[in-house]
Formats: C-alpha cells, sequence, structure tokens
C-alpha cells in the first residue's frame, strides 16, 4: 500500500528531537501496550507482518499524530477484533461478555522472564526454491504498487542495484501479512547508489542498501 | 479496483478500535474510581485507555498481568545497548572476535548469550576512516531489540525515518557529526527481518583500557550510525 508508513526519502517532516537520556518508556502505559502486544502474539493469532500492517492501516492523519505506542494500542485492538479474541461488544463496553468463559493466558510471567525477546525466526531454509540472482549481478527493483502490505519501498521501485548478499529463504511479508501463507522466498542485500535513488544532487559516493525479496527484482 | 486488501479492508480492520470505550472514552466502570483520584494529575487517554484494555484482558484471562510486569523490568532494566556495547568492545579487543562478528553477525553475538539472540538475523557493518554507516527502518520501526533494547523516539519518529535515505549527511550534521566529502556514507534501510549493528571505530588514546572500560564509551547512537565514540 502506498501509504504514509512508507517514509523513506520524503522531506520537510522536521527536525529530529534527540532527547538526552530518554527513558526506555516515557509512561507507564507505554510499557503496558508494549508488554500487552507481546503477551498477547503468544496466542498465535497473528503474525508479524500482519501486526505491521495493522499500523500501516490506520488513517494517514492518525499515523503522523499519534505517538508510537499509541499506534500499538489503536493496532493491538483491531488486531483482537479481527481474530476473534475480544469481540466488539467487549470492547464498546469494557467487559467480558456475560457468561463467557474465562481462557488461560499462553505467556506466563515465568516465561516472559526467561525469554524476554522472542522474535521468532523467520528463515525458512527446507523451502527448497532456487535462488534467482547471485551477489556481483544487476538487477532491478519492479514498479509494484499492491494495495496491500509490502517492505519494497517506493523509492526503490524501477531502481537498478547490485545485489550484495543472499540471506537465504526468509517468509514473505505481503502474504504473511494477509494470513495467505509463509511461500518464504530468497531475500538478498541490495546496493543502490545514492545518484541512482536521488539522482545528481545526492554524493557520488553514497549508497543505500536493501533486503528484498525475490519477486520484487529482475534482471536488470 | 477492488482487492481484498484495499480500503475495505481498513475500515473494517479498524472498526473494533476506533469505535466503543476503548477508542476515547473513560469506560463507565472507572469513571468512579478517577474520581477517587482527583488530586493527582489526569492520566492521558492513552493511559485510560490502556488500563481499561489491560483489565478487559485480565478479566477474559487473555493476559497475565505478571508476564507483562516481567516483560517490562526485562527492557527497562536487563535489555538495552550495554549489550551492544559489550560486543563492541569484545571486537575491539579481540581480532579474531571481530573477524567472525563481520562474517557472521547472529552467531558472533551468539557466543556473547544474550538474552533472545537465537534466531536472530544480524548483519554487524564496520566503521572505519573511509566509510560510515547509518541504520533506519523507512518503513516501520525496526531495530536491533536484543543488542540494543527498544528504540529511542527519534529513531521512530517521521523526520529520521524519511530523511535518513536522502539526505544521510544532513542527518548526520543535526547530531553533530559532520563527516567529509571523501567518507562514503552505506545507509542500511532494515526493510526485512535482518537487523543491523554498527561496529564504529575504537577512538585514539584508548590503547590501554580494558575491555570493560572499552565498553563504557560505546553510546547507542554510535551503533546505529549517528555517532561517533569518543574518549
Amino acid at each position: 500500500m502506498n501509504g504514509i508508513h512508507d517514509m523513506g526519502g520524503m522531506q520537510d517532516m522536521g527536525p529530529i528531537h534527540h532527547e538526552q537520556n530518554e527513558p526506555v518508556f516515557h509512561e507507564p502505559w507505554e510499557g503496558r501496550v508494549y508488554a500487552m502486544n507481546r503477551a498477547l502474539s503468544a496466542w498465535g493469532k497473528w503474525n508479524i507482518d500482519a501486526s505491521r500492517y495493522g499500523i500501516e492501516l490506520l488513517p494517514p492523519v492518525d499515523y503522523l499524530r499519534m505517538s508510537y505506542y499509541e499506534k500499538w494500542l489503536v493496532r493491538t485492538i483491531a488486531l483482537l477484533v479481527q481474530t476473534g479474541l475480544v469481540t466488539q461488544e467487549e470492547i464498546d463496553t469494557a467487559r467480558p461478555a456475560p457468561g463467557s468463559k474465562r481462557a488461560t493466558p499462553p505467556l506466563t510471567a515465568v516465561a516472559a522472564a526467561a525469554n524476554a525477546i522472542q522474535r521468532g525466526n523467520f528463515m525458512r531454509p527446507d523451502a527448497g526454491a532456487q535462488a534467482r540472482f547471485k551477489a556481483g549481478q544487476r538487477v532491478r527493483a519492479l514498479n509494484l504498487n499492491p494495495e496491500g502490505h509490502t517492505r519494497l519501498p517506493r523509492y526503490a521501485r524501477g531502481k537498478e542495484g547490485t545485489v550484495t548478499r543472499q540471506h537465504g529463504l526468509f517468509v514473505f511479508p505481503d502474504t504473511n501479512a494477509h494470513f495467505q501463507g509463509e511461500q518464504p522466498q530468497h531475500l538478498y542485500s541490495l546496493r543502490f547508489t545514492a545518484r541512482e535513488l536521488w539522482g545528481p544532487s545526492a554524493s557520488p559516493r553514497d549508497s543505500i542498501h536493501l533486503d528484498l525479496w525475490d519477486s520484487y527484482l529482475e534482471h536488470a | 479496483m477492488a482487492s481484498p486488501n484495499g480500503p475495505a479492508s481498513r475500515r473494517r480492520f479498524l472498526k473494533g478500535a476506533a469505535t466503543g470505550a476503548l477508542a476515547s472514552a473513560v469506560p463507565v466502570h472507572m469513571q468512579a474510581q478517577d474520581q477517587d483520584h482527583e488530586h493527582q494529575a489526569a492520566p492521558s487517554d492513552a493511559a485510560l485507555r490502556t488500563k481499561a484494555l489491560e483489565s478487559l484482558l485480565i478479566e477474559k484471562g487473555l493476559i497475565d498481568p505478571t508476564a507483562l510486569d516481567a516483560l517490562v523490568d526485562a527492557f527497562e532494566n536487563r535489555i538495552g545497548p550495554r549489550n551492544g556495547a559489550r560486543i563492541v568492545a569484545r571486537a575491539w579487543s579481540d581480532p579474531a572476535y571481530r573477524k567472525r562478528l563481520l562474517v557472521d553477525g547472529g552467531a558472533a553475538i551468539g557466543e556473547m548469550e544474550f538474552e533472545g539472540m537465537h534466531g536472530e538475523h544480524m548483519v554487524v557493518v564496520e566503521n572505519t576512516p573511509r566509510v560510515h554507516n547509518l541504520v533506519v527502518c523507512t518503513l516501520c520501526s525496526c531495530y536491533p531489540w536484543p543488542v540494543l533494547g527498544l528504540p529511542p523516539v527519534w529513531y521512530k519518529s517521521a523526520p529520521y525515518r524519511s530523511r535518513a535515505v536522502i539526505d544521510p549527511r544532513g542527518v548526520l550534521r543535526e547530531f553533530g557529526l559532520e563527516l567529509p566529502d571523501d567518507v562514503e556514507i552505506r545507509v542500511w534501510d532494515s526493510t526485512a527481518e535482518i537487523r543491523y549493528l554498527v561496529l564504529p571505530e575504537r577512538p585514539a588514546g584508548t590503547e590501554k583500557m580494558s575491555e570493560s572500560e572499552l565498553a563504557g564509551l560505546v553510546t547507542r547512537d554510535s551503533m546505529v550510525g549517528v555517532a561517533r565514540v569518543n574518549v
């Protein structure tokens, strides 16, 4: 989706505010939102790509206005309803539906403390597909404009770069985000010159490196 | 063109989030309780909505609040840029480790036995007098959590995400780092599940320092690539 989240190359977003001695969470509720997301993902009802797409579905004005954890909060509520863990009525009333059965949380405090980071493994080495591209080859990112989730940024579409590394087979976000399967593909690191992406005013020395999936690319 | 992933899907997806008690208003059963705390600063709307959601999820048995406590504690007290700093200090002190780190970042970081490193796909990129690396995520806020903890607000902000790829020299200047024209800048946009860590240059005058003293010099910003390490 050509949404507001795809920000690479936009200008005039203002200065970067660098806070000294920034706390991990500015307010306690931010930590609770973060942790709720982690605890709820243990239900296995959604995946990281679906949750990223959930943020992308925010209206652009809200995306720019909301803080990071506000976006997480809204996204989490939406995913809860979408996947049926919570009903719309329960959200509306902030109460469990009368007579509903109490579940058992899948993430315990012991497990959470023992493995506070559990990002999962997105590599699928046994998926079997052959890599179409090799390090050193020139490739072009396709001009794709899907309405759904994609990890091919607008600024790289139609541009030529060089493969610098094969990462192996990885879960494909464009399908996984929509619960259409992992459909693993080869992932490559690509080097684009700054001039290829941004034209003659860019430094002739600089480069931008992206990790892109096989079906985003063609031989240049 | 009709699409299952198009704007109609957005409206359906957000229906639950955009309406109802958790969206903006304070739930009825929490209002009386809030009146007991009128002497305190009013909690923000987001704080109230979060509290309402957490209460609902606990009542439904979907989450264990003590698991939330454990996660918050881990990120506030254990997982953070100190982990990354130890990796950098070891790479500066141990040439064989530095080599392993640059060839296979995930495996070399795995040797340090930090929590959460299992299955992490890490690439470590090295700054030299000729090459400067900078990490960004233009599409969201991907960041190497196990080695740097959760990202600072500026890393997640529109100004940084938008400009790091088109004007890295201008961005670095805003952080107080002016790079000569003949230094090559490599910007790493974290578009997949590969996470990037910058191995900064070891500053002059640190030859006699121990590994733990060196780790004390290494900042989060230097491992994202927006700063140098200074003595």
